[in-house]
């Protein structure tokens, strides 16, 4: 496990309130990326305007790229647990954001920066599960 | 244009998850293990955000859609069985493999073509 360093997660966190900030500013929009996705996927439903969520989730990519090519320690080398439990994992977040109505940015970051109670009692709740269910993860491991 | 500038601030979120360690699932499982090596990251990743976006936002709520304005349903704001399933389901996806939809799209980009 790598050191921690307080200066650069506080930094990323700027950068990533800076570009919700942003996002709200030109677009109107809130940069829940569950939310984004969501629309990006479904042209027609009631989310609409697919342009420029696919235009962020864009950006968001070729950041990726461009971090890998110059910084690839940034970036985990692949997903750290087998392809099944990846997909698992994946399906249950995607459900819940969808159903519980946002996401780490999109509660985490818009709705507690709104001061949004629902988007707080959110936070807390995913924050806790998420924590029971490393536990449990150890626990199983035997670790 | 406009989709050029939602590409910016794309571009600047996936940065900004990059730099602060976010886009590695190790160190967000890091933060959600309370009980063993706990790594608070997270936490300042999220003061960091809340700092910036929490004080403009009263001001940028105001002038939202500038540049490129369009149509918003408010969200919900009803603290409801929805919003605890939700949650509680979302939980579960993170904390098995430390992804959420942010780092996931950002790790797209190590699919090797």
């Amino acid at each position: 496990m790598t050191s921690f360093v307080y200066s650069e997660a506080l930094l990323g966190g700027v950068l990533i309130g800076v570009a919700t900030t942003g996002l709200v500013y030109s677009h109107g929009r809130f940069a829940g990326i569950s939310g984004i996705l969501a629309g990006a996927l479904s042209p027609s439903g009631r989310y609409g305007q697919w342009g420029w969520r696919a235009a962020f989730l864009l950006g968001l990519v070729l950041s990726g790229v461009v971090v890998r090519l110059v910084r690839p320690e940034w970036l985990a080398e692949g997903p750290v647990t087998h392809p099944l439990t990846l997909v698992v994992a994946g399906v249950l977040a995607g459900l819940g954001a969808r159903i519980g109505g946002g996401c780490t940015s999109g509660h985490g970051i818009c709705g507690i920066g709104r001061l949004s109670l629902r988007s707080v009692v959110a936070t807390a709740l995913f924050i806790a599960v998420g924590a029971l269910a490393v536990a449990a993860g150890r626990f199983a491991s035997g670790g | 244009m406009r989709y050029v500038v939602a590409a910016g601030w794309g571009a600047l979120f996936g940065l900004g998850l990059a730099i602060s360690g976010m886009a590695q699932p190790s160190r967000v499982l890091g933060f959600l293990d309370f009980a063993g090596a706990w790594d608070p990251s997270l936490m300042f990743v999220m003061a960091g955000a809340l700092l910036v976006f929490g004080s403009l936002r009263p001001w940028v709520v105001r002038r939202r859609g500038a540049l490129f304005s369009s149509l918003t349903t408010p969200p919900s704001s009803s603290i409801d069985k929805r919003l605890i399933v939700g949650a509680t389901l979302f939980g579960v996806g993170w904390g098995i493999a430390g992804y959420c939809p942010g780092p996931a799209v950002v790790a797209l980009s190590l699919i090797h073509i």
